[in-house]
C-alpha cells in the first residue's frame, strides 16, 4: 500500500513536469503572439513584414523589418557557408581517420570549444577579428557582416561536429565492410556508402547548428555594426533580428508601438527557429528508422 | 590432369591480440573448384576466409605472419583494393547497402572506374542473371534492396560480387540465416558459378559442404586437421576428430 502511494506520487510529479514544459511553450507563444498584435491594430501587418525602413524614433516612426531580416538571413548564411563543409569534414576526419588518441583529443578540444561563452568571442571579435578583417580587406570598417558569420561559423561547429561524428560512427560495420569487401578504397567507401548512410543525423547537426546561429545575439550585436539597413553585401555594417530585440527594449516605454514592435520581431524569430527544430527533429527521426 | 593452383598458403599463422586464431596453415586451393571449410566455431574458419582478401586488417588487434600466394603473387605485393576486386566474399549476413537493387549493384562497377551508363545496365543485368536473380527484380530494379527477402538480399550480394569480375568467391557461412528454399537456390547459383569462379565455401552445416564441395578441409582449434576429396572425407575420414565432427559427436 505504501509502495504505491509513493509511485504514484512519483508518478503525477514526472507528468506534472511533462505538462509545465508544454505550458511553458504554449505560455510564450501566446505572450508574444498577444503583444504583437497590438502592434498590428495601429500598424499595418504588410507594413512590418515588407516595409525597407527600421526607424522606430523617428516621426512618424517606421517598423519596415526587411532590413533586420535580411541582416539575419546574411549572417546566418555566412556562416553556414563557412561551418558546413568545414563542421563535416572535420566530423569525418574524427569519425573515419585520426587515430584514437587523436579523436579523444580533439572531442574533448571540441567541447571546450562549445563551453566559451559568446560574449568571450564577441571580445575577441572586436578587439582582433574585426581590425584583422579591415586590414586585409581593404574595409572601411571591420564591423560587418562577415565578422558576424566567421564567429557565428566558429560556434556552430561544436554542435555540427559532434552530431555528425554520431551519425557516422552509427552506420553499421556491415556497409563499410560490404564496400571494402568489393575492392572500394577507404575514402570511396565514406564518401559513397557511409556519408549518404548518415546524411539524415548529418542535415539534423546542421540544422541544429543553424538554429544556434540565427538565435544568437551578443557576438552578432558586438561585432556586426548594428546598422538597420538593407544590405547589398556581407562586407557591410548589418543588423541582426536578435540584435535589434536586445539593442534597443531597454529604451522603449512598455506599451509603446515601438515595445510591441520589437514583441513582433521576436515572434518572427521564434517562428524561424521553430521551422528550423522542426526540419532537424524529423531529420533525427528518420536517422532513427 | 595437373590441377592449377590459385591460392596457396605457407606457414600461415594469424593472431588476434595474444590469441593464435590460425596455427602454421598450409594448403593449396585449385582453380574453377568449390573449395568447402567445415569445423565448430572458434576454429579459425572465417579468419582464415578475410585473411585471403585482408579484410582481417581492419581490425587493428590483429597480426598474421606466413605467405598467402594468389596466382603465384605474394598478397604482400597486392594493393588491397584490387586484391578485394579479385578475391569477392559474401556474409554471413546479406550486407545489402541501403540504396536500390540497381546500385547496389553497379557501386562495384563504378568504384573501379567504369562510368558510362549502358556498360553498367549491362553488367547489372548479367550479374543478376548468374545469381539466378533477374527474373525476380528486374521488374524493380529501383526499388531499395533492403526490401527484398533475406535468400534474394545474399543474391544480390553474390551479383554485387560477380559485378567487379572476380576470380575468386569466397562464402563465409552465406546461408546460416536462410531457409531450405532459399538456400537451395544460392547453391544452384553456386554450381552454375563453377564453370567461371573458384569459390571458397566456409560453412557450419556439414551436409552443404557434403552436397556442394570438391573439396573439403575440416579445421579444428585453428589447425587444419584433414583435408581431402569431399566424398572421401565424409566416407572414410582417416582422423577420429573429423569422424566425430561430422558424426556429429561433438561441435
Amino acid at each position: 500500500m505504501h509502495r504505491r502511494i509513493s509511485e504514484y506520487i512519483i508518478e503525477s510529479l514526472i507528468r506534472l513536469s511533462g505538462f509545465l514544459v508544454i505550458a511553458f511553450v504554449f505560455l510564450i507563444f501566446l505572450f508574444l503572439l498577444r503583444d504583437s498584435l497590438s502592434l498590428f491594430k495601429e500598424y499595418k501587418i504588410g507594413e512590418f513584414l515588407f516595409g525597407r525602413n527600421w526607424l522606430p524614433i523617428s516621426e512618424p516612426p517606421k517598423f519596415g523589418i526587411v532590413p533586420l531580416f535580411l541582416g539575419s538571413i546574411y549572417v546566418t548564411a555566412g556562416a553556414i557557408v563557412i561551418c558546413v563543409p568545414v563542421g563535416i569534414a572535420a566530423a569525418m576526419f574524427i569519425a573515419e581517420v585520426a587515430p584514437t588518441f587523436l579523436k579523444n583529443i580533439l572531442k574533448s578540444l571540441i567541447e571546450i570549444l562549445a563551453a566559451i561563452p559568446s560574449v568571450v568571442l564577441g571580445f575577441i571579435g572586436i578587439v582582433w577579428l574585426s581590425p584583422y578583417l579591415k586590414q586585409t580587406m581593404g574595409l572601411s570598417t571591420g564591423m560587418c557582416g562577415l565578422t558576424g558569420s566567421l564567429l557565428l561559423a566558429f560556434m556552430a561547429l561544436p554542435t555540427i561536429i559532434s552530431i555528425s561524428e554520431d551519425a557516422l560512427v552509427g552506420v553499421p560495420r556491415a556497409y563499410k565492410e560490404a564496400a571494402f569487401g568489393l575492392g572500394a578504397t577507404r575514402w570511396q567507401a565514406l564518401w559513397r556508402i557511409v556519408l549518404p548512410a548518415a546524411s539524415p543525423g548529418i542535415i539534423a547537426g546542421v540544422m541544429l547548428g543553424i538554429g544556434r546561429v540565427i538565435g544568437e545575439t551578443m557576438v552578432v550585436m558586438m561585432v556586426t555594426g548594428n546598422s538597420p539597413v538593407v544590405p547589398t553585401s556581407i562586407l557591410q555594417p548589418l543588423r541582426t533580428l536578435t540584435a535589434t530585440i536586445a539593442g534597443e527594449m531597454g529604451e522603449t516605454v512598455s506599451g509603446s508601438e515601438h515595445y510591441f514592435a520589437l514583441f513582433a520581431v521576436g515572434l518572427v524569430l521564434f517562428i524561424i527557429t521553430f521551422i528550423i527544430n522542426f526540419i532537424a527533429d524529423s531529420c533525427l527521426r528518420r536517422a532513427r528508422k | 590432369m595437373v590441377k592449377e593452383t590459385v591460392i596457396k598458403t605457407v606457414n600461415l599463422n594469424c593472431r588476434y591480440g595474444a590469441l593464435q586464431v590460425l596455427k602454421d596453415l598450409n594448403l593449396e586451393i585449385h582453380r574453377n573448384e568449390i573449395f568447402g571449410i567445415i569445423g565448430p566455431a572458434n576454429s579459425g574458419k572465417t579468419t582464415f576466409l578475410r585473411a585471403l582478401n585482408r579484410l582481417n586488417f581492419l581490425n587493428a588487434s590483429y597480426s598474421q605472419d606466413g605467405e598467402i600466394f594468389f596466382a603465384d603473387k605474394n598478397l604482400k605485393n597486392i594493393c588491397d583494393n584490387i586484391l578485394r576486386k579479385r578475391i569477392g566474399i559474401i556474409f554471413a549476413l546479406p550486407q545489402v547497402l541501403p540504396v536500390s537493387i540497381y546500385n547496389n549493384i553497379a557501386y562495384g562497377p563504378k568504384v573501379h572506374g567504369i562510368a558510362k551508363k549502358d556498360a553498367i545496365e549491362q553488367i547489372v543485368e548479367e550479374s543478376l542473371k548468374k545469381a539466378s536473380l533477374w527474373d525476380e527484380v528486374k521488374d524493380r530494379l529501383d526499388s531499395p534492396a533492403m526490401k527484398l527477402s533475406g535468400g534474394q538480399q545474399q543474391r544480390l550480394c553474390i551479383a554485387r560480387t560477380l559485378a567487379v569480375e572476380p576470380d575468386v568467391i569466397l562464402y563465409d557461412e552465406h546461408c546460416s540465416g536462410l531457409d531450405p528454399i532459399s538456400t537451395a537456390k544460392i547453391e544452384d547459383a553456386m554450381q552454375q558459378l563453377k564453370e567461371t569462379y573458384t569459390q571458397i565455401l566456409v560453412t557450419n552445416n556439414t551436409k552443404q559442404a557434403a552436397r556442394v564441395s570438391e573439396r573439403c578441409a575440416f579445421f579444428l582449434m585453428g589447425e587444419l586437421i584433414e583435408l581431402d576429396e569431399t566424398a572421401a572425407l565424409f566416407t572414410e575420414p582417416k582422423d577420429k576428430r573429423t569422424d566425430d565432427y561430422i558424426t556429429g559427436r561433438f561441435g
